[in-house]
């Protein structure tokens, strides 16, 4: 049952319990000590809303960033990447194989802002190489959703 | 001369499908919910549509042999053993139609004609009763009963077969009913038929939307096999509905006379529907899975919301589709039906555009998301406060 709540709650993560219940043919309580087990666990971490920040009118850019830097000894990639990750302008940080090494998701309200950031800060930490911004001109899909997508249905409200 | 006089009597007596009564009403509707449509809500996987497009690009545009490509009849016949442990001949004994609906058609054109009788279990869908007035043979109605789950009872088998039957058309999963017949249940039939020299038509277009067990077929039984033909198709497992591609398998006797109807008829199916099918039986799999679990899901959160507005509807546990008992509101299904979708915009069929005896019952599908199944649900619970007496 686990794995059937977290393909629901992925795609839905404000479906109720009860709902969750009829949709897999179970009971209340079931789902909410599964979904119980699976917070204290860790395995969800949150729930959180896609949104199209360009529709909601409300100016938010986004900048991917290839961060190349040189590992420490004993630590490797870890150290740098926790100096980099606790700025909470850094939406999401990995370690990445091919010619970089992290992959930093940044986010602001200008491009300027973007750039200063990683201008003073990213670039300025001691073990980071170079870094080169990437800033995101149209999101087409997130999360697995489609974002110009008319919803309307295309079929024939009847055929046979 | 006019030209309706020249029209035969036995085209003018087939009735139009009942189903259509609505369409002009909810065209003029916004926000109208249509739990009325008999197709699945998901587009064609992108794999498969990538195929048909592939092959468009190639410049494959030609007729292909009468009876279908070769690579996709081997791919049937493999997928048929795999899902169904039924084995069949590529060369002999597959044909790859327009849709399920031509091998309906088809099938009865080799085995119905004027004097014959066939047995359509009903409530059925409307195009077998149609297909055998065309025939020029009669529809035997046999009455599928709501406490039976819809499934066929041998006793009332038995009391349909006369000299006459040349055919029984049987369709599990079912619509508009939801309902599956299991092995046990078939065994029961097969030792009523196996007496009677009668053609079983098998259409299992639902097959893969089966959430109970394995789809059961009845030509799995070896005393079957040689006189059912077995039809199945893309459109409702694959979500292929407009591409029209669906086929047919039987005894190479049966074969041979139904492909020349085909030859002549048809020429071939659309070929590039045929590429995209070839995919979809090599790697359509996950594809159909992923739907079929979302349907099982929509399936609970409808058959849970009609019993607890009161409802009662049986558990389906095939296709898309339930079929509540709304007699407890005092209407009758047409008066549900109309009242439903002016009042609260929720498109419903009546059960009896299925045959007379889905009177008393609505057919709506669940092929559509689970926020409008579940709007739907809140606008019909509105609808029968209000209405039950």
């Amino acid at each position: 049952m686990q794995q059937e709540i977290l393909e629901i709650l992925r795609t839905n993560s404000r479906i109720s319990d009860e709902e969750l219940a009829v949709m897999l043919g179970t009971d209340v309580d079931s789902v909410k000590a599964v979904i119980k087990d699976m917070e204290e666990k860790g395995i969800i971490t949150g729930y959180k809303t896609l949104i199209d920040w360009e529709k909601a009118d409300q100016s938010v850019v986004t900048a991917f960033i290839e961060v190349r830097v040189t590992p420490q000894r004993g630590r490797g990639f870890d150290k740098v990447a926790e100096r980099i990750y606790q700025y909470p302008q850094v939406k999401a940080c990995s370690l990445i194989s091919g010619g970089f090494d992290l992959f930093v998701v940044v986010e602001g309200k200008t491009m300027k802002e973007v750039a200063l950031f990683v201008a003073e800060k990213l670039a300025t930490i001691e073990s980071v190489l170079s870094t080169s911004t990437h800033f995101v001109l149209k999101n087409y899909k997130d999360n697995g959703i489609i974002f110009d997508r008319n919803g309307r249905d295309e079929r024939e409200a009847v055929v046979l | 001369m006019k030209i309706k006089d020249r029209i035969k009597s036995h085209i003018l007596a087939t009735p139009p499908s009942g189903i259509r009564k609505y369409f002009d009403l909810i065209n003029e509707m916004k926000d109208a919910i249509s739990l009325g449509i008999g197709e699945p809500d998901f587009e064609t996987p992108w794999v498969i549509r990538e195929e048909g497009i592939y092959s468009l690009e190639k410049g494959k545009t030609f007729y292909s042999s009468n009876a279908g490509f070769i690579e996709l009849r081997e791919e049937i016949a493999g997928y048929m053993t795999r899902k169904y442990n039924l084995q069949y001949d590529p060369a002999s004994e597959i044909l790859v139609t327009v849709g399920g609906s031509e091998a309906i058609d088809i099938a009865l054109r080799t085995f119905a004609g004027p004097g014959d009788e066939v047995i359509i279990p009903e409530p059925s869908f409307v195009a077998y009763k149609g297909c055998t007035m065309f025939c020029g043979a009669t529809p035997v109605p046999l009455e599928l009963k709501a406490e039976h789950q819809f499934r066929i009872q041998p006793e009332q088998l038995e009391k349909c077969i006369i000299d006459r039957s040349t055919a029984i058309i049987i369709a599990y999963p079912n619509n508009p009913t939801g309902a599956i017949m299991e092995y046990e249940d078939y065994a029961k039939i097969v030792e009523v038929l196996k007496g009677k020299d009668i053609i079983v038509i098998s259409d299992e277009l639902y097959a893969e939307l089966n959430y109970k067990g394995k789809h059961v077929s009845i030509a799995q039984f070896p005393e079957m096999k040689d006189r059912t033909i077995v039809i199945n198709g893309f459109s409702k497992a694959f979500a292929m509905t407009g591409w029209r591609i669906g086929f047919a398998c039987a005894h190479p006797d049966a074969m041979e006379q139904m492909k020349k109807i085909h030859q002549y008829a048809i020429m071939c199916s659309p070929t590039t529907a045929q590429f995209a099918a070839i995919e979809a039986l090599r790697s359509g799999e996950p594809e159909v899975r992923r739907m079929v679990d979302e349907y099982n899901k929509r399936r609970r959160v409808m058959h849970d919301g009609f019993n607890k507005i009161g409802l009662s509807c049986f558990e389906p546990f095939g296709a898309f589709y339930c079929f509540p008992d709304i007699r407890s509101t005092g209407l009758s299904s047409d008066e549900f039906c109309e009242r439903l979708l002016i009042e609260e915009k929720v498109l419903t069929v009546p059960g009896n555009a299925f045959g007379a005896c889905g009177e008393g019952f609505v057919r709506a599908t669940y092929a559509t998301s689970v926020g409008n199944i579940r709007e739907a649900l809140s606008r019909i619970a509105r609808f029968v406060e209000r209405v039950r007496p």
